[in-house]
């Protein structure tokens, strides 16, 4: 197979006119074909939701897609902490230039110039939008929107609805969508999970779907297709993905000729409630917010860790002479507020060196009591209160607290059984979010013609590590403002198309594939369950390819996840029936791509000789051991191919600095 | 520490078969959620080549209101104000007996075992629980400021995750406390307040047309609520629709 050219098709001119300019001239559909054309939308979260509600309200023919059992359901409900936008209503100096070189630097170069930039343009409309769909955003007592901070940058640019941004805005766009539901323009196929892309003569036209209460597996067709299925963080088993996330409609694209991009950027957040046995399901978020008023820290003496792990001691029983702040120690200037790829590796470190404080040694204290003597003591202060006693100080910093991270708090209880405002909190990294994803050019289109692609499922907008709260603003950005534009360019050639017919020998031979991966899996018959692969696959790309990874690691990595997934194809057990609901047939699905991403995910990591944002190669680092760059050789997206003779192929689009200056990110 | 677990669950092939309760025997562990105590006796079924029991499950955190079983007689379990996910096993003893058993409501037929089908609620929204406005029709965000305690009350009813619980708690199987939730959310914010009527209107319309029962104030959907939805809504809904029905178009 030929080298595949990667257009990056970004317009022509100054980067703040880019987007006008190329909106403004453009192809567009006439509104009477419009009529006619038909879209399919696979997936309802932010991304999904938004684009179908949009392009439904522009008046194409919308199918939508989910596996969920309501739209509602995706996983962006979960979002905690928040959603950028340059609206600069706190006048603190923000700016559509300043949130598109955040998101640059914080993305460690490795991200494109245009859509970054446009990303940063469109936010403050998303802010609008969802306002008017009555999303209740924090409001200050003046009952204007309230802002707050979050990591990497220096302004207050956050937008929030208590610690459920995700859930509010989710809501705004399923309802969105309810209403074009209601008039017909989108129709919603809950309970369907696309299994396949339909090609004819090149171009997407269609999907195929297994209805999962019934089995059945279904042909859809349109004159294009749109993938918004979220991103692939559950290759590692344990992450703080919703369990049904996962990259099948990514991966099948990719089998269908699509190129995946950077796949082993992922980010590993550092701030999660440790793994407390091997039955762990899933990781829960503790906001990265908790790092603004929480201290991290080990103990130094080994005696005091066991006696911790062993639980014949707590964190507040070690004398402050025998703790190491190994953040405060280490990042002196930005301290437990770096960024989360810095913080993440350092827990690592700590515990690697045995310094670990739960029973399986894999956590780190996160600290409130200096915060709490602090605002006791403020607040005795500011009451008047005369010599307070140490309990009054405790009692009345304890409230402060309460009043900032409550329901976190709250969260840390139910789940670990234990108070954190009388011990410290234990935590550890945990994988969160996926910048690689599918390649796409500026229009989101894929490099299969009428294959687009949003959110978390596409590569473009965070390059090596994603700030918090941009990835709300992304998928809204996505779907509520340039798709609707953007697919004006491909189906602008498609008004004399006629409906797709599913009748054509290209559906046929998408189905029968279907079926056959489908009756191999259940043929198999074996004897380990789906659950035990995936957690091993989990195991290993989180060894190999997780916070820290090296060559021979790598190399190792790729091929024991070969030799699990010919284990696999050969003992797996899928129970029950193909033509019923079988929740476990759809994991092995899941699992058999996951299989194939992980392996991939090695060859990207292994292939980047340099370190950048969350992709951290043990050989490339500076002498005080930080992240290492490799400008001249490595300012390229790595877009694979998987062919079909299961070899893994590399593809580059070499990107272009024209406005920023490439720099070494420094925290110390 | 460990436990020792009696586990007597609903197992029903499909909507049309009938059901039963089946007993299991399951080793867990204090520190592991609910779900995961279910995990391992799946693993269990597994590897004896028998059938998992499926439930209904995605976040595991509390908001995606995919979880929805009736633990012990009450939806979402013992734990107030907490869903089933968010249950963990040190609320059990050791040697204790669990009954499990699907929500059991009109309007949520049972597909299989645990899992039930709450499509209804979404086309209550598509009915009218919506703002209409298009994409890029809006003025800027704070071109309406709205009083903070109105926000805030306005969230507290958005804070719905569209479990069903409510459904499954009440003796008429009504979804009076998920329908007005919706209802307040968008009445407690001016923008919502155009097509209020209308919308009242057609969201109860839709909810009778689904089979729900009435309501009778008996309280059990918002004692059951896990994210303690208060009856105020219901109340205000009531209010609405008689205004909707009776008062003069403003
Ligand atoms: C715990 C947590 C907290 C977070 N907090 C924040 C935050 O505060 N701010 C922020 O900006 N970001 C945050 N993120 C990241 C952010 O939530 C996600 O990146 C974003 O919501 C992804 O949205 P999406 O629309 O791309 O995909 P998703 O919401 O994952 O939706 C995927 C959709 O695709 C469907 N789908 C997938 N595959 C198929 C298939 N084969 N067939 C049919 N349907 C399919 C699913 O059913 C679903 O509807 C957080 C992430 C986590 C895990
Ligand atoms: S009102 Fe409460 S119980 Fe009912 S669906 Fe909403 S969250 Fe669930
Ligand atoms: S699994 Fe999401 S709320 Fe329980």
């Amino acid at each position: 197979m030929g080298e595949i050219k990667l257009e990056s098709k970004v317009p022509k001119g100054e980067l703040a006119e880019k987007w006008t300019k190329y909106r403004g001239s453009m192809n567009l559909v006439a509104p009477n074909n419009k009529r006619r054309i038909d879209v399919i939308v696979v997936g309802t979260g932010l991304a999904g939701a938004s684009a179908a509600a949009t392009l439904g309200e522009l008046g194409y023919n919308v199918k939508v897609f989910t596996f969920h059992d309501s739209p509602r359901r995706a996983h962006s409900i979960a979002a905690q902490g928040g959603i950028n936008a340059a609206k600069n209503y706190q006048n603190d100096g923000d700016s559509t230039y300043r949130l598109f070189y955040d998101t640059i630097k914080g993305g460690d170069y490795r991200s494109r110039e245009a859509n970054v930039y446009r990303l940063a343009e469109v936010s403050t409309e998303i802010i609008d939008q969802c306002v008017a769909q009555g999303v209740p955003f924090a409001r200050e007592y003046g009952g204007l929107l309230a802002n707050r901070s979050f990591g990497g940058v220096q302004v207050s640019r956050t937008f929030y609805a208590r610690g459920q941004t995700g859930q509010q805005l989710l809501i705004g766009a399923y309802q969105a969508l309810s209403r074009q539901a209601s008039t017909g323009k989108c129709k919603i196929y809950n309970r369907h999970e696309m299994l396949d892309i339909v090609k004819i003569d090149g171009k997407a036209r269609g999907i195929i779907t297994r209805n999962l209460l019934t089995g059945e597996i279904e042909r859809h067709s349109a004159h294009c297709v749109v993938l918004a299925t979220g991103g692939y963080g559950n290759v590692f088993y344990l992450s703080t993905n919703a369990m049904g996330s996962n990259v099948s409609a990514a991966w099948r694209a990719v089998r269908r000729g699509a190129l995946m991009a950077n796949p082993c950027f992922t980010q590993i957040h550092p701030t999660c409630i440790p793994v407390s046995g091997d039955y762990q399901s899933k990781l829960t978020l503790m906001s990265e917010s908790l790092r603004n008023d929480g201290r991290v820290w080990v103990p130094k003496k080994m005696d005091d860790v066991m006696a911790i792990r062993e639980g014949r001691m707590n964190g507040n029983d070690v004398p402050e002479e025998d703790r190491d702040y190994y953040l405060e120690r280490r990042y002196p200037a930005f301290g437990n507020l770096v960024p989360r790829d810095v913080a993440s590796r350092a827990a690592k470190v700590a515990c690697d060196e045995g310094h670990g404080v739960s029973p399986t040694g894999l956590a780190v204290f996160l600290d409130f009591a200096a915060a709490i003597e602090r605002y006791g003591k403020a607040e005795a202060f500011s009451l008047g209160v005369a010599n307070p006693s140490e309990a009054k100080i405790r009692e009345l910093g304890e409230k402060i607290v309460k009043n900032k991270y409550g329901n976190l708090f709250q969260m840390y209880e139910k789940i670990t059984g234990e108070d954190p405002y009388k011990v410290p909190m234990k935590i550890f990294p945990a994988v969160h979010y996926t910048m690689g994803g599918l390649w796409v050019d500026y229009n989101l289109e894929t490099n299969v013609p009428g294959l687009f692609a949003l959110g978390e499922a596409n590569f473009s907008d965070h390059g090596a590590n994603r700030l918090g709260a941009s990835a709300l603003m992304q998928g809204l950005a996505d779907g509520y403002f340039v798709i609707p534009y953007t697919i004006g360019t491909f189906l602008s050639g498609e008004i004399r198309t006629p409906q797709i017919t599913t009748d054509g020998p290209e559906f046929e031979e998408a189905e029968n594939a279907v079926k056959a991966r489908l009756e191999r899996l259940m043929g198999v018959q074996g004897n380990q369950s789906v659950e035990s692969f995936h957690r091993r696959l989990g195991k290993i790309v989180w060894e190999y390819c997780g916070m820290s990874r090296n060559a021979e690691g790598l190399k190792k990595g790729q091929q024991l996840i070969r030799e699990l997934r010919e284990e696999f194809y050969r003992d797996v057990y899928v129970p029950g029936d193909m033509n019923e609901y079988n929740p476990e047939l759809e994991k092995a699905t899941r699992v058999a791509d996951f299989l194939e991403l992980g392996e991939t995910m090695m060859v990207d990591a292994l292939n980047r000789n340099e370190s950048c944002g969350g992709h951290f190669r043990e050989e490339y680092r500076s002498e005080e051991g930080e992240a290492k760059r490799d400008d001249v050789n490595y300012t390229y997206v790595a877009a694979w191919q998987w062919t079909d003779k299961d070899e893994i192929v590399l593809h580059k689009e070499d990107l272009d600095f024209k406005n920023v200056e490439l720099k070494t990110r420094s925290y110390k | 520490m460990d436990m020792k677990l009696r586990l007597k669950i609903w197992r029903q092939k499909n909507a049309e078969s009938k059901g039963h309760f089946e007993t299991y025997e399951v080793n867990a562990n204090e520190h592991m959620s609910f779900l995961e105590m279910l995990d391992v006796l799946n693993e269990q079924l597994i590897s004896e080549k028998k059938e998992p029991v499926v439930f209904e499950h995605d976040c595991r955190e509390g908001i995606c209101g995919s979880c929805s079983m009736v633990i012990n007689g009450r939806p979402h379990g013992p734990v107030q104000g907490t869903t089933t996910c968010q249950v963990h096993m040190r609320t059990f003893k050791n040697g204790d007996t669990i009954t499990i058993e699907p929500y059991r409501a009109g309007a949520f037929p049972v597909i299989k075992d645990l899992s039930v089908d709450r499509s209804s609620f979404d086309r209550i929204i598509q009915a009218g629980g919506f703002i209409s406005v298009n994409t890029g029709q809006a003025p800027d965000g704070n071109a309406l400021p709205i009083e903070k305690e109105q926000a805030e009350k306005a969230f507290d009813a958005a804070a719905c995750i569209g479990c069903g619980a409510c459904v499954a708690a009440c003796p008429n199987g009504s979804a009076m406390l998920f329908t007005s939730a919706k209802v307040s959310h968008l009445s407690l914010v001016p923008q919502g307040q155009v097509e209020h009527s209308k919308r009242v209107q057609d969201m109860v319309a839709q909810m009778d047309k689904e089979g729900f029962g009435m309501c009778s104030n008996t309280g059990a959907c918002e004692a059951e609520c896990p994210k303690e939805i208060s009856i105020e809504n219901i109340a205000r809904l009531n209010r609405a629709y008689m205004g909707s029905v009776f008062g003069s178009q403003k």
